[in-house]
This record gives C-alpha cells, structure tokens and sequence, in this order.
C-alpha cells in the first residue's frame, strides 16, 4: 500500500564561503562566522547509507536507554539525541523526525536552494497539505491562486528533494498533527519538530516534540539537527477520576487557567498521575498538544500499555523482532523514581468541571457554570487592563454567567479535538437532537482515515441529521486560512486551541471548550453546560 | 550588518501577552515570499476594517519613524511558531524587543532574524514605560557587547544573552554555518544508531 523510496541523496559539497543569504534578512549576511567555540566548518561528508524509518529494526533501540539513573523522560529523550555539546554553544541535537506542511515550509526551501544545500534525511522528513487546503470538495482544485501557489510549491519540493508527501487525494492526507501518530511515524523517545508550535501534540507518546520557525526548518533540513538550549522540566501531575461531561480538553483549560499563558516558558512539562495514565492516546494527545497555550517548550508523557497498543501495526511502526527490540526500549523511557524536576504543578482532575474560555488567550477560561471575572478583582495592573481589553473585544461583560451567552457558529476539530474519540463524544450529543436554528456547525476530521472511520461508525449521518456540516480533512476554521472563517464579531464555540483575536477570522470571537460543550451548545444556540446534555 | 548599538526611540506597546497572530494575522502567511512584511505588521490593530491607519495606534504616529526598539509588554510573542512576525518586526525596522519576558519559539526566531531581544526586569520595565509616556523622543542605548541598556537620566541596566547568540548577532551571521560545521559528527552520530 505504501509505496515508498527511501534512497539518499548525497549532499553536495558546499564551497567554504559560497554559502548566501536568501532574501532580505534585516542586516543577516547568512556569512558563516567565527563561532564562541570556534568550530570550523568541515567539508560535508557524502552519507554512506540510507536509514529509513521503516525499517525492521528499531533505529533507536541501540541509544536507549542511557545508563543513568534517576532520569526525568524529558532527559532520557534529550541526552541521548545530544550531537555536541560544548561550553557556549547551544546543544546540536538530532532529530528523528521532520514533519512539513505548506504554510511555514517555502521558504525554507527557497533558502535551501540558495544556498547550495540539500535535504539530508528526506527518508525522516514527511510532509502534508492541511492548513490551507479547502474542506470543502478536495478533489476539485484549490481555487485560491496563492494557496494553489502555496501547495505546488510543497509539491515541487517534495519531489525535488525526495520527501514523501501525503497531500490532498491521499488516503492519508490530514492534519500534521493527526497523521504522524496515525501512521506510526510518531514513536516513543524520538525527537519531532515541525514549522507549527502544536508539534507538542507528538509528545503524548514520550517523544519530544516541539515547534521550530522556518529557519530552523531550513537546518533541519539541511543537517537533520537544531541548537538547542537544554529547557528545563517541570512535571504536571494530575489524579483522581472525572465526573461525567468533563474531558481531558477541559483538564488542559483548567491548566491554563491556573498557570496562565506563560507559566511554562523555558520548560518541558511532563503530565503524569494517575489521570493521565488511564486516558487514551486521543485524550493524552489533545492534553500536550496546548503545552505551548502554557507557554511550554514541549509537554510529554511517558509510554505505557495504551500507547504501545495504539502503535502497534501502525505502518511505520517497527515491525517483528524490531518491534520487541522498541518495545524493550521505550519501556525504560519512563522518568526514573528518583528523578528530580525543577518544578511541580499538581490538579486533581476529580474537582474538574467543563471549562470554557472568555477573552482572547487560551489561560482566560472558567467553569461553564461560572461568570466571567471582574477586571478589578486582579491586583496586578497590566493583568487588569489585560482582562478589560480582552472583555472589550470579546463585548462580554464582567460578572455575568458565560452559560447562556448566544452564539453563531460551532467548530469541532483541529490538531486538538478532531480525532475519533473527540467526533464520539460530540456525536453522543448530536444523537438525536438538532442543531439550534441559526448557528451554523461544522465538524471536521483531523484525517482522511478519520473520516473514513467515523463514516463507518455511522457519526457522519449523525452529524448531518442534526444539522451540522461535515467536512473534509484540514486545520480549517483554527487557522482560518482557507476561506473557513467567523464573520466579524461573531460568537464561535471551537475545539482548537487558540482564542487570540482574529484567530477564526477577522473580528470573530472565539470560546474554546471540549467537543461535549461545543455540541451542547451547538444544539442550545449559546453556551451550553454538557452535563445537561449527557 | 552587525548589530553592537543601537540608539533609539522607543516604540511602547504596553499589552500582556502580545501573540504572532497579532504581530501579523494568519491570512497573510499566504504566501511564499519572507520580505516586505513591515506593512502587515500589527495589522488589524494598526488599520481600520477599510484599510486605513488608525491615527491612535503608536505605530502609526509619525514620530516613531525611524524608531529601531519596540518596548513590550510580558510574554511577547506568544502562540504560534510563525517566523512571519520577525520577518515583519524586522523589516518594518525593529532591531531590539525590550520585555520582561519573550515566548521561547518567538524569542528564537527573532535572534535568527537579527533582532535582539532584550530582557529587563519589572522595575526596569516599569521605568521604561514610564520614560517612554514622559517623553516620546527618549532614545535609550542599547549596547550588546557591554550587555546593557541606559538612558542620559542614569538609568542602566544589564541584560542577559548567551555568548553564542551574541556573537552571532554582533558578526551579522547566521548560525546554520555552525550546524555545517557539525556535518562530521552529525554523521558519526547517525552511524552509532544505526550500530
Ligand atoms: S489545526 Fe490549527 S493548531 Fe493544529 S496544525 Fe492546523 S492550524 Fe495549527
């Protein structure tokens, strides 16, 4: 079914000093200097072998575990990716995997080109068409001329270069963030980076996985490695059991809310507890993927029994013996009993309710039974005027109750909520029930075989019959780059992640909650507690 | 072009948590150019649904032109990895972020940029707010290679950097020559996983 090439492209050997900037660079030369630690460049080694990542045997078995004891996960992950590391110099560290869309990718090709270089590893590069594409009728051609620009670009590089793509038409295309898992690319103990800061989504599996720019795409593409400052780590630990009609969308909310948008910078978080091991990969996905909403570098858990099940004849999984040999070693990825982090946030998921946000960054939320707070209430100035701002364009008054406030439109998907137990959960609600005249609802898989599954399960036919949309795969109205978008000042409960002005269209208002909230309140016309809908 | 002083008026943009979707809002990442961007910078906030300038918005104000330091609230540049929002602080002619603090992926991207971010404590922070509302021509002096941050009046403040990125933004190179310089042992690397 995979028809695949994984042959490798000898790099071309670069002149010393040939190298240029592409494009303007605000007083960037792109020269290659003299370096704090004084490393030279070395001629470039043409590569003797090809690694693939399906390969029968694990390529990560023979790092892992490190011999040392009281490790976090997060540790265990990096030391054994470290290249180099010396004194006043960022760490180069390795990357297994390079995941690419059509949005954060040209340019780093471009750059690429321009400087004489090559894609090293595009047997551990994989690339997908998501956050532009339409959703509705793929099949037909983008009718966007720059998105249509945008995508051929994509597809120009791919095949210059070698990179497999799954764009649209493939069984496989979808969100970035949705495939990687779902074709077992994704695996426990590797390093993933991706040109989009939800890449923390991979990290569910014990993987560390994190967001990058374009020029940082451009080194990985080039050498397969990035500079890194080692982050520090910071361990979540939630336990205790939900009460009915909360989700583990509403556990990370409730996260953010507490901690705020920055609690996390310069730290890798590691959920652990007892919450968290009984959730499936879905729900632990939907966690890590909003770990960068709190301003973290990367949010991890540990693998265990449900996430090896989950991979196991993925097809990029490791298969046979390598798969026992993986197994072995992803086992021993778990952080060490003794292991120190630097800090420690503690939840007990058992106190959780729905939540929903109200103003314009992901940490603003509340209960859905709760009012929206008062700019007065805060002690700290930048914070209070922070809050009316976000009040003022959002037009929601302090003190009020956020249930009941009437809206327009319900999005369900993105890299956050678009996966099967997330399309479950809404369509449990749908179930039998319509869609609240006037809103307009639209439910989008996060993948291709995600559609195909839910319309197997019969969810499709339960979505229409209540009224809503159901589209075809892409990041669609999280992103709003594709024509899916809110009207000015409209109302939108969403399953993404991100609430920041204009995010779903100019001027839209966004309120991010959990696929059982946004389906309750799709059939309530307003914000709506799930619980009365269960 | 290194970067050692800058002496500039400062832009002030007093909000919390200003992110990349504000810096520059994601319908124009439709495009597969880096340059030219100034112009969408802060776009929705800086002009009106009919395109036009806000007059009240600071960067609209005719005397910030020139004006190479942009002072900002908390955790600027927060959200989403797109490098687009350097690409346009950059080319609008912002060469330093003074904040108390900077997203880790924002704060990356803007050294890859030559852009210096810059990082203050609350009470300096404060002062520079304050200096900034008092007089909108005060120029401070931002001096990379001494590390610190100073106006005529007396204020003075040191800044962290690491030696790396600070070489880098001094030499006006970019550090993927460094990574090149690792192909080496990047190799060696790939060999011992495979062993
Ligand atoms: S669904 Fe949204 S957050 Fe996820 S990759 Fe697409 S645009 Fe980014």
């Amino acid at each position: 079914m995979f028809v695949l090439r994984f042959e490798r492209r000898a790099a071309r050997r670069p002149e010393p000093g040939s190298r240029r900037a592409a494009g303007p660079r605000s007083g960037f030369t792109g020269r290659t200097g003299a370096f704090p630690c004084a490393a030279r460049p070395e001629s470039v080694p043409v590569p003797r072998y090809g690694l693939s990542l399906m390969t029968n045997r694990s390529p990560f078995g023979k790092i892992l575990p490190r011999p040392m004891e009281n490790q976090t996960l997060f540790e265990k992950v990096w030391d054994s990716h470290v290249v180099r590391s010396e004194p006043d110099c960022p760490t180069v560290l390795y990357i297994d995997l390079h995941l690419i869309h059509e949005v954060t990718s040209p340019q780093a090709f471009q750059s690429l080109r321009s400087r004489g270089l090559v894609v090293r590893r595009p047997d551990r590069t994989v690339a997908t068409t998501d956050h532009i594409v339409p959703t509705t009728g793929q099949t037909y051609s983008i009718t966007d001329p720059v998105a249509a620009k945008m995508v051929a670009a994509l597809e120009k590089s791919c095949a210059e270069f070698g990179i497999r793509l799954y764009g649209i038409g493939r069984p496989e295309q979808g969100i970035v963030h949705v495939i990687g898992p779902e074709l077992g690319f994704t695996q426990p103990g590797m390093t993933i980076v991706c040109g989009d800061s939800h890449t923390a989504t991979h990290g569910a599996f014990g993987s560390l996985a994190f967001g990058i720019g374009t020029s940082e795409v451009e080194q990985v593409l080039a050498t397969q490695c990035l500079l890194q400052r080692r982050p520090r780590t910071c361990e979540i630990r939630i336990d205790g059991s939900f009460k009915p009609g909360v989700t583990s969308k509403d556990i990370i909310l409730a996260l953010l809310a507490k901690i705020g948008v920055d609690g996390g910078t310069g730290h890798v978080f590691e959920y652990r507890g007892s919450t968290i091991r009984a959730l499936n990969m879905d729900e632990r996905m939907t966690i890590c993927n909003m770990s960068i909403e709190g301003g973290a570098r990367a949010g991890m858990i540990a693998p265990d029994d449900t996430t090896f099940e989950y991979l196991s004849g993925r097809p990029f999984a490791p298969k046979g013996l390598a798969w026992e040999e993986a197994l072995a070693a992803w086992r021993k990825l778990e952080s060490d009993a003794e292991a120190r982090f630097d800090k420690t946030i503690t939840m007990n998921a058992s106190e959780l309710e729905p939540m929903i946000t109200y103003g314009t960054s992901p940490g603003m939320g509340i209960p859905v039974s709760g009012r929206i707070p008062e700019p007065g209430s805060l002690g700290d100035a930048s914070q209070r005027d922070a809050l009316a701002k976000a009040l003022a364009y959002m037009d929601l008054k302090p003190g009020q109750p956020i249930a009941g406030r009437p809206i327009d439109t319900v999005f369900i998907g993105s890299c956050t909520n678009s996966r099967m137990t997330d399309l479950r959960q809404a369509a449990r609600i749908f179930s039998g029930r319509r869609v609240s005249p006037g809103v307009r609802v639209l439910v989008v898989p996060g993948s291709r075989a995600i559609k195909s599954e839910a319309e197997a399960e019969g969810l499709d036919r339960v979505f229409r019959d209540a009224g809503a949309e159901w589209r075809e795969p892409g990041c669609s109205m999280c992103i709003a780059m594709n024509g899916d978008e809110l009207g000015p000042g409209q109302y939108c409960v969403s399953t993404s992640n991100r609430n920041f002005e204009g995010r779903q269209g100019k001027n839209g208002r966004t309120l991010l909650a959990s696929p059982l909230t946004a389906a309750a309140s799709a059939v309530a016309g307003a914000v709506a507690d799930p619980r009365h809908y269960l | 072009m290194g970067l050692r002083t800058i002496t500039s008026r400062m832009v002030a943009l007093p909000y919390e948590n200003v992110d990349t979707d504000q810096i520059i809002p994601a319908r124009f990442l439709k495009t597969t150019e880096r340059s030219g961007m100034g112009k969408l910078l802060f776009h929705d906030w800086r002009y009106d649904p009919a395109g036009n300038p806000r007059p009240d918005f600071i960067l609209n104000r005719p005397e910030i032109a020139g004006a190479a330091i942009l002072l900002a609230g908390n955790n600027f540049g927060c959200g989403s990895s797109r490098e687009h929002a350097p690409w346009a602080l950059a080319d609008f002619g912002f060469r330093a972020i003074i904040s108390t603090s900077f997203a880790d992926i924002f704060r990356n991207n803007c050294l890859k940029n030559g852009i210096l971010p810059v990082l203050v404590g609350r009470a300096v922070h404060q002062e520079l707010f304050a200096l900034a509302a008092a007089d909108p021509n005060a120029e401070v002096t931002i001096d990379l290679e001494d590390q610190t941050l100073s106006h005529p009046n007396g204020l003075r403040a040191e800044f962290p950097i690491d030696a790396f990125s600070k070489k880098c933004l001094i030499e006006g190179v970019d550090d993927m020559g460094y990574l090149l310089g690792q192909l080496r042992r990047i190799t060696e690397y790939e060999e011992r996983l495979l062993k």
